[in-house]
């Protein structure tokens, strides 16, 4: 790591930043959405899409939160919940210890300014007949804010922050690149000073050199700011890059919730140690190392059915007859690391008794290279006796694997420096 | 596939009642409110009180208005008498109303009228659907060329030349200036070359107006579809151009034209008033035009009726095409 | 541009105006311009490479960087769509297995196409027509270059649909692409453009619109298939991670050039030019320690209708000043050999180069 002139972070490299260790700010409880399928003369209902489909998780003030997830995971419609753009099916949305999971339009409106939503597509989600002033100004007249020395000289004070000549502010979007556009949606944003940033694909729209000099925005924003983000993207890097804290989902559940390094050094769930093996690395010395990568079979199942028990269970390698009756529950197995899955990674099984794998997950572990296999029921194993010992050394096995030289290469040596 | 059909037929099933009750409330209840007296329509203005109770009595007028609708359904399937002022009237199934203005049923009326009519709007058909969508996808292939530009001016002026005017003017060039054709109407029973001379005209006038406007649309429709992916992936395959117009473009191309089509048959087959008037074609356009000047209900009411179910077999037809050519309609 | 032309037929090698092509894939001085309202668009301004059968190349860039067009120009494809518009300009040469294709008769052009050269495109959904079967599509594509008949292309169909991983292949032929995955329909892209054994595949940014473990199979079937076909493939694309999984070589567009190009383990371990270490530090990497931060390119890509005099990525560049004379200004600098099959076009010194990328870029990365 090198010092770079610009940045004031150094915590980020190191470790899990120190910011997210506020107070809670966002607090989901079983959030469930489900679009009703409706069919027919009589529009009867004869399905529903689990969109989102029971999950939990806090938001601290000052963290930012990645969620990840392939498409039909339900990522986009969780940022909709909680930025209440969508009513929640079920469950409960609390923001600062107030539950907001079923207001109305009038109460939600002095929310809005405490929580702002930034769009993927920089270019169809600003209007192209108003100029950019009006735009960034827009949330003003919403509110009824009158901001000291006016709207106008807040705006031009808001695009100079994110990196936009205040003059340009009678110009209309299409004047703008993809990467003005989507800095202008970022100014509007913040107008309000908001608490809460939910970010859907900031970056995913943008071309490679635009995406770092929006993430870094993102990033110096906070550090002036104190905003707290969740970062949604179906971008790994991006979302490891961004974030403190990791939600991977997979149909409409999170599947892993962990710290940033613990997810990428010594991923749980086998869906994590799949999509992270399946990004491809930029190193053409690794091209002919195949063998370390985990290829999943088919698709994601629909939404609409999702499999019964363990949904990843048609796909996944490890998976036995406890995967397909009973839903694992989202459990802590590690300090700041939930997953949920029976036979996790990296950890000991927690379903040792259930060994006959299904014939599905058979064929997929044909798509496993034995190498990788091995390595892992050799961790597996090692977890286990090593936290039988642990129990009388209360030392428990926290901080283990945290320095793990890369995400996809196991972690057989996890077990072995407790110490550190 | 079936599944589709029997839903579709179903709902048209159910849009039919809907618009019969609708279109007789209009008619029925509209006067009332105004004020007007709808038994007078039927006698005359200048009828004596006691006539006009008879026919209240001899229609049911004065009856409830669902008493009204029932008399005027069961007449559709039985048949219907009017009684009453003393003498009785038998109006055979299918009655759909009996007009006492002209004396007669509204059923045969219609049915006199309606081949000259379907006559017309299938011939017309033809020759906007091959004119129009060839004009318009020449256009597109040769799109800012000056025939592109001399067929979107000609289309222009079909689409805003009134029919009475482009068709007076034709009848006064080849029938009456040129004397090319005898422009009258010859049924087509009677003679095949007297009636399609007496149609040709007719079917030009009417086929400009339309042909123009699916030359519009086919030429927007195909420089939309002449930059899908698909198109270029059609070409990347090797076929040539015949095969990537033909067969991949006109295939995407024609699936809006032929709901267009369904819906401006369906609406013509109702009657094309300004055509047939101009040339005299005694189709359903001119009894309604005649039920208007009249005032004879129930004529326009028949037409009227004739005309939504035109339609809705016409927008039927078009569902099932649809479904046949476009397979993610078969899903939803 | 003339000293720079070597005698040995190596891939990636600049191109001088020798007569007869070395290598399967020849392409010489590529130009594609597209005449507009607002003027020329320059989307392809002089781009010369080679290919050998069994080889990888990787064409990167951003959006508007010429890295399609480039593609479909190979393909003959560049005028497609442009029903009676002013036509694009093309010029230069190209040559595929011996055969020039831009002076060639148009119709044998396009009997080649699917045939000998083949593509896939980014998005599988929109690339295959809707209203008919992914067998038809694919019976189509094989008897265009075939004479045989219906059943025999359909079992050839079903045979591809199986060879790409398609399961009940006999069954999914009958399917419309809106009844197929997205990961499924791609495979099914594939098998169509595979059917008539190409030996040249280009595919277009071949899986950006799939999701990542999607992705991971579909490279791994590439992979597969090259090596079962031995065909020369083209892989375009934005994302460095999907070039060094595939490509053998690599070649950097910007502007509508090339700017770098080289064997891939040169391009990412000594690049040679100010772009590519741009793309490189824009991108967070999952292989590495985080980085503390990102080192992104600033400003945006240029428009193609106005590049900027000299070196058109001289507005973007941190070392614009390094050279001397404003040169960077006012000359468009030519691509220098920098190390073995290894050329940049840039008018910084080697050693310059040399010392930043050693001292500045790399540990930053």
């Amino acid at each position: 790591m090198s010092e770079n002139k610009a940045v004031s972070i150094p915590a980020q490299s190191t470790g899990p930043r120190l910011a997210g260790s506020g107070e809670t700010l966002l607090k989901v409880t079983g959030l469930q959405k489900h679009f009703p399928i409706k069919k027919g003369l009589l529009q009867r209902q004869v399905g529903a899409v689990h969109a989102v489909d029971g999950i939990d998780f806090e938001v601290k003030a000052g963290e930012t939160l990645g969620v990840v997830g392939e498409s039909g995971c339900g990522k986009s419609t969780m940022g909709r919940l909680i930025t209440r753009l969508l009513e929640p099916t079920g469950g409960k949305v609390e923001f600062e210890g107030r539950d907001i999971t079923h207001l109305g339009v009038g109460a939600m409106r002095p929310l809005r300014r405490d929580v702002q939503m930034i769009f993927q597509d920089p270019y169809s989600s600003l209007n192209p007949r108003h100029t950019i002033g009006t735009i960034v100004g827009a949330p003003f007249k919403l509110q009824g804010v009158e901001p000291k020395g006016g709207v106008k000289k807040e705006v031009q004070r808001l695009l100079s922050v994110v990196g936009l000549n205040p003059e340009h502010y009678n110009r209309y979007p299409h004047e703008f690149s993809g990467g003005q556009r989507q800095r202008i949606g970022i100014a509007r944003a913040l107008a309000l000073n908001p608490k809460l940033v939910v970010a859907d694909e900031p970056v995913s729209a943008l071309d490679v050199s635009i995406q770092a000099q929006v993430v870094n925005l993102l990033d110096d924003l906070q550090q002036e700011l104190g905003l707290t983000y969740v970062i949604i993207a179906h971008d790994l890097s991006v979302v490891r890059h961004v974030s403190d804290r990791i939600a991977v989902m997979y149909l409409g559940k999170i599947v892993e919730l962990a710290d940033r390094e613990s997810l990428y050094k010594a991923p749980m769930h086998p869906y994590t140690k799949a999509l992270m093996s399946a990004v491809p690395i930029p190193d053409p010395r690794r091209k002919n190392e195949k063998s370390e990568r985990i290829l999943l079979q088919g698709d994601v199942p629909s939404p609409i059915s999702p499999p019964s028990g363990c949904r990843f269970h048609t796909r996944c390698w490890k998976a036995t007859e406890i995967c397909k009756t009973t839903e694992p529950p989202l459990l802590e197995l590690r300090p700041g690391q939930q997953v949920a899955c029976h036979h996790p990674e990296n950890f000991e099984d927690q379903a040792p008794q259930d060994t006959v794998l299904l014939t599905v997950a058979k064929r997929a572990a044909e798509l496993v290279a034995d190498e990788v296999l091995a390595e892992s029921a050799q961790t597996s194993a090692a977890v286990a006796a090593e936290r039988r010992t642990g129990e009388t050394d209360a030392e428990g096995s926290t901080e283990t694997v945290a320095e793990e030289p890369s995400a996809a290469s196991g972690s057989d040596e996890s077990a072995s420096d407790p110490e550190k | 596939m079936l599944a589709y059909l029997i839903r579709r037929l179903f709902a048209a099933a159910v849009m039919l009642a809907v618009i019969i009750m609708v279109v007789f409330c209009i008619f029925f209840l509209v006067p009332k409110w105004a004020g007007v007296d709808v038994a007078t329509s039927f006698v005359g203005k200048q009828a004596d009180p006691a006539a006009v109770e008879a026919v209240r009595q001899k229609l049911g007028l004065g009856d409830p208005i669902y008493q009204q609708v029932w008399a005027f359904f069961k007449g559709i399937f039985a048949g219907r008498t009017y009684a009453g002022g003393g003498d009785v009237t038998h109006c055979a199934a299918p009655c759909f109303g009996y007009s006492f203005r002209s004396e007669q049923a509204v059923w045969p009326v219609l049915t006199d009228r309606f081949p000259v009519t379907l006559g017309l709007a299938l011939g017309a058909a033809v020759l906007w659907l091959v004119f129009g969508v060839a004009a318009g996808v020449l256009s597109a292939l040769k799109r800012g060329s000056l025939w592109d530009r001399g067929a979107m001016v000609v289309a222009l002026a079909g689409v805003s030349l009134p029919i009475y005017f482009t068709g007076l003017l034709s009848l006064a060039v080849f029938a009456f200036g040129l004397k090319w054709i005898d422009a009258q109407y010859v049924p087509l029973d009677e003679s095949f070359t007297g009636w399609f001379g007496g149609m040709i005209l007719p079917w030009i006038t009417l086929a400009f107006l339309y042909a123009a406007m699916y030359a519009r649309i086919t030429r927007a429709n195909m420089l939309e579809i002449l930059g899908e992916d698909y198109i270029r992936t059609a070409r990347a395959k090797g076929l040539g151009e015949p095969v990537v117009i033909g067969k991949h473009a006109m295939r995407s191309t024609m699936t809006p034209i032929l709901t267009m089509l369904g819906m401006d048959l369906g609406a013509l087959i109702g009657g094309a008033i300004l055509t047939e008037t101009t040339f005299s074609l005694p189709g359903l356009g001119q009894a309604v035009l005649n039920g208007i000047k009249n005032q004879d209900l129930p004529i326009i009411l028949g037409v009227t009726l004739i005309t939504s179910l035109a339609v809705l077999i016409a927008n039927l037809v078009v569902d099932v095409l649809y479904a046949v050519i476009d397979p993610r309609v078969r899903l939803s | 541009m003339t000293e720079l032309s070597k005698s040995g037929a190596v891939v990636g090698e600049p191109v001088a105006a020798s007569p007869s092509p070395t290598a399967f894939l020849e392409v010489r001085d590529l130009k594609v311009h597209f005449p507009t309202d607002d003027g020329l668009v320059k989307s392809v301004d002089g781009l010369s490479f080679k290919l050998e059968k069994g080889k990888t190349l990787g064409i990167v860039g951003e959006s508007g960087s010429g890295k399609s067009v480039t593609s479909l120009g190979i393909m003959g494809l560049h005028t497609a769509g442009q029903y009676g518009k002013r036509k694009a300009q093309i010029s230069g040469e190209i040559w595929l297995d011996g055969t020039e294709l831009l002076s060639a008769d148009p119709d044998h052009v396009r009997k080649l196409r699917g045939r000998e050269m083949a593509m896939i495109f980014q998005d599988p959904l929109s690339a295959l027509h809707p209203y008919f079967t992914i067998g038809h599509q694919i019976v189509e594509a094989y008897r265009i270059h075939h004479k045989v008949d219906k059943k025999t292309a359909k079992r050839r169909a079903v045979e591809m649909l199986d060879r790409v991983g398609i399961p009940q292949p006999d069954k999914r032929v009958d399917n419309y692409p809106h009844e197929f995955s997205g990961g499924m329909r791609q495979r099914a892209m594939i098998a169509m453009s595979l059917v008539n054994n190409p030996e040249l595949l280009i595919a277009d940014e071949p899986t950006t619109a799939l999701d990542v473990t999607v992705q991971a199979q579909i490279l791994d079937l590439i992979r597969d298939l090259q090596k079962e076909f031995g065909s020369a493939v083209i892989v375009i694309t934005h994302d460095l991670g999907v070039v060094a999984e595939l490509a053998d070589d690599i070649l950097v567009m910007y502007g509508g050039r090339c700017i770098e190009r080289g064997p891939a383990e040169k391009v990412f371990y000594e690049p040679r030019h100010p772009y590519t270490w741009g793309l490189l530090g824009s991108m967070p990497r999952l292989d590495r320690d985080q980085q503390e931060r990102l080192i992104p390119v600033k400003g945006s890509p240029p428009s193609l209708i106005n590049i900027p005099s000299g070196c058109a990525f001289n507005p973007r560049c941190t070392y614009a000043d390094l050279p001397k004379d404003n040169v960077t200004r006012t000359v468009r600098p030519e691509l220098t050999e920098v190390g073995s099959q290894h050329w940049a076009a840039c008018h910084m010194t080697q050693e310059q180069r040399e010392r930043i990328w050693t001292e500045e870029i790399a540990p930053k990365l």
